[in-house]
């Protein structure tokens, strides 16, 4: 486990990790008069299972689409594993093997869940215009994915529905193809948008093990998530998140009982209890 | 004449020449809009860069061949003008990028300024003799009853249904091969394939200019036919025909543009052969016969309408395809 490495790390917002993979320094994303994203600094240590948390609104999605090309900030800068990354389109960003996914599920609807899982092999020499028609050419590296799909396919319990269009799939189980089909770009760190939202509790536990299972095998986790028996369950290290600033970090229950944490989620009304926040929001508008 | 040679005539329009030009372009347009999810409201300007890369060639000293592929590069500095401004940016964009720069290019080739080098109004007529020249099917008509062709007709469609066959192989195999795989991936949800280390405004932009070359040499084809070539020849209406014809056989599938095509000229010269039976033979009294050219459009509107309804996949596409486009 990697908690014992952080175990020496003070638990303050920017604080420096032994052996960070992303680190992020002055990224500010403003919409109008709106700062979404304000980080002065951040470190993500490689090999654990750091989860991001804070009200709705905090600026989480727009910081994870800014790392990764979706998103223009207007000032800052961030290196993965040793490459700085500002400027560059959300297609590379995978090369580095820094791979993402979205908060709203996107799965190719009218592809196989096979096709879902191939398309996101790497060197595939298939996908160059010239040379597709060559079937020889490709089949070495396809054949390559293909047997790696199968098995994280089997990993995710998606074997079944290989041959399924992804459209049909339930909505938890489009939440494991998407990671699964992540995985197949190779990454050497995944970040993850809520990756249980929707998901039924008895597939969470499993989603768990399956997160945890990638970080023992050496994988950086990165996820945004707001079920709190989640995040204290399976996270090596919790930053906190409020109004664009990183405002909290530590190990899981220093964070939970930080006052500004705490703060935080009162003041927006979300609540820091394991309840859906969703419910708590609507006695806002009442 | 009667229903019978109706029928028979509106089956030789089916498989002529026009269907084969409108099934090719088809093709090209269904690689983008069908596969690729590329709303391309411009397929007609590459048919015009075909027609013109070919007449003007020959009318220039050049060989016919030569001008077809003069046509087809063409074609691809078309897509450029179509994708640099617009593909990165969100789909309904390049709707009205298409659209409008169509339009410009025809009106410029129309415009006197150019008329020294496009002929302006006028276009061009007979460059496509050579065509003629080498058909080696002998002099004669083919067929029977209302259903002949003569030979150099007949060499024509030989040609032109080749071109849609081997157009038809090409995107079969594009589409089963992994670069197939990205390009449909793309038009499921193309920040999802972006995230999974694509370029997929490169991969856009093959799309559109290989769908691009077949709507040249579709263009080139339909100028051989017509042995004349006019700026006006190339109006956005013939985009919109064309989508009805890929839309009508199946978007996404691989025989839909075919089967489409075939299916809208059926159609359209089918409903005409019928009402000019009826009004010729005192059935249909209160029509006046220069309205049934207007009156089959309509027609084919409803046909369109009762298809989406009925039959949103089109005729060759699989249910669940349509369904799917629910989400
Ligand atoms: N494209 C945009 N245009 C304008 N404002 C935006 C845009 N994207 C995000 N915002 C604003 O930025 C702020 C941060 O949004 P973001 O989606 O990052 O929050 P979040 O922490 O992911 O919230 P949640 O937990 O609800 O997903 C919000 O106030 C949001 O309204
Ligand atoms: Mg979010």
């Amino acid at each position: 486990m990697s908690t014992d490495v952080l175990a020496a790390v003070a638990a303050e917002p920017g604080v420096p990790k032994p052996n960070p993979i992303l680190v992020v320094d002055d990224v500010r994303r403003t919409f109008g008069g709106l700062v979404a994203v304000d980080v002065r600094h951040l470190e993500v240590e490689r090999g654990t299972i750091t989860s991001l948390i804070g009200p709705n609104g905090a600026g989480k999605t727009t910081l994870f689409n800014c790392l990764t090309g979706f998103d223009r900030p207007q000032a800052g800068y961030w290196a993965f594993d040793g490459h700085r990354l500002e400027g560059r389109f959300a297609y590379q960003i995978p090369r580095y093997g820094l791979v993402r996914t979205f908060q709203l599920t996107k799965a190719l609807d009218r592809l196989t869940v096979m096709e879902n899982m191939l398309l996101a092999s790497r060197g595939n020499r298939g996908e160059r215009l010239l040379g597709a028609l060559l079937r020889p050419s490709w089949r070495h590296t396809e054949d390559a994915a293909r047997q790696r799909a199968e098995r994280l396919l089997e990993t995710f319990e998606l074997t079944r529905m290989g041959h399924d269009l992804a459209g049909t799939l339930s909505g938890g189980q489009r939440k494991l193809l998407e990671m699964a089909r992540a995985l197949m770009t190779e990454p050497a760190a995944i970040l993850l948008d809520e990756p249980m939202a929707g998901v039924n509790p008895r597939l969470r536990q499993t989603l768990c093990e399956h997160i945890e299972g990638l970080r023992d095998g050496g994988l950086t986790v990165f996820l945004i998530e707001h079920d709190m028996d989640v995040v204290m369950g399976i996270s090596d290290w919790v930053v906190c998140m409020a109004e664009g600033n990183v405002i909290s970090e530590g190990p899981p229950a220093v964070v939970r009982a930080d006052p500004a944490v705490v703060d935080a989620y009162l003041g927006s009304h979300d609540g820091l209890a394991p309840v859906d926040e969703r419910e708590s929001h609507e006695d806002e508008t009442s | 004449m009667d229903v019978l040679n109706v029928f028979l005539d509106a089956i030789r329009v089916a498989i002529g020449p026009q269907a084969a030009v409108f099934a090719l372009a088809g093709v090209g347009l269904n690689l983008q809009f069908g596969y690729a999810g590329l709303l391309n409201f411009g397929q007609v300007a590459f048919m015009l860069a075909g027609a013109y890369g070919a007449s003007m060639t020959v009318d220039a000293g050049g060989p016919l061949w030569l001008g077809i592929l003069v046509g087809m590069a063409a074609a691809l500095v078309v897509a450029m003008l179509f994708g640099l401004p617009a593909l990165r940016l969100r789909a309904d964009y390049l709707a009205i990028v298409t659209i409008s720069v169509g339009e410009i290019i025809r009106l410029l080739v129309r415009s006197s300024t150019l008329e020294p080098v496009t002929n302006g109004v006028f276009g061009y007529r007979d460059f496509a003799a050579w065509f003629y020249a080498i058909n080696p099917i002998p002099a004669g008509r083919y067929g029977v009853g209302n259903l002949a062709f003569p030979a150099r007709t007949l060499w024509l469609i030989v040609v032109a249904w080749t071109l849609v066959l081997l157009a038809s192989l090409l995107v079969l195999g594009l589409m089963r091969s992994p670069w197939g795989r990205v390009v449909r991936g793309i038009r499921e949800d193309e920040d999802a394939v972006r995230s999974l280390g694509k370029n997929v405004f490169m991969y856009k932009l093959q799309a559109l200019a290989l769908g691009g070359l077949m709507g040249a040499l579709a263009g080139s084809l339909r100028a051989i036919d017509s042995q004349a070539v006019r700026p006006d020849f190339f109006l956005t209406i013939t985009t919109f025909m064309i989508y009805a014809a890929v839309i009508l056989g199946g978007a996404g599938t691989i025989i839909g543009p075919t089967i489409g095509a075939m299916a809208l000229w059926f159609v359209i010269s089918f409903s005409e052969g019928l009402l000019r039976l009826g009004i010729e033979s005192g059935v249909i009294e209160f029509l006046d016969p220069e309205d049934v050219a207007a009156i089959r459009f309509m027609i084919v509107g409803l046909a369109l309408i009762l298809l989406v309804v009925f039959r949103p996949q089109g005729l060759a596409g699989k249910p669940e395809a349509g369904l799917l486009d629910e989400h």
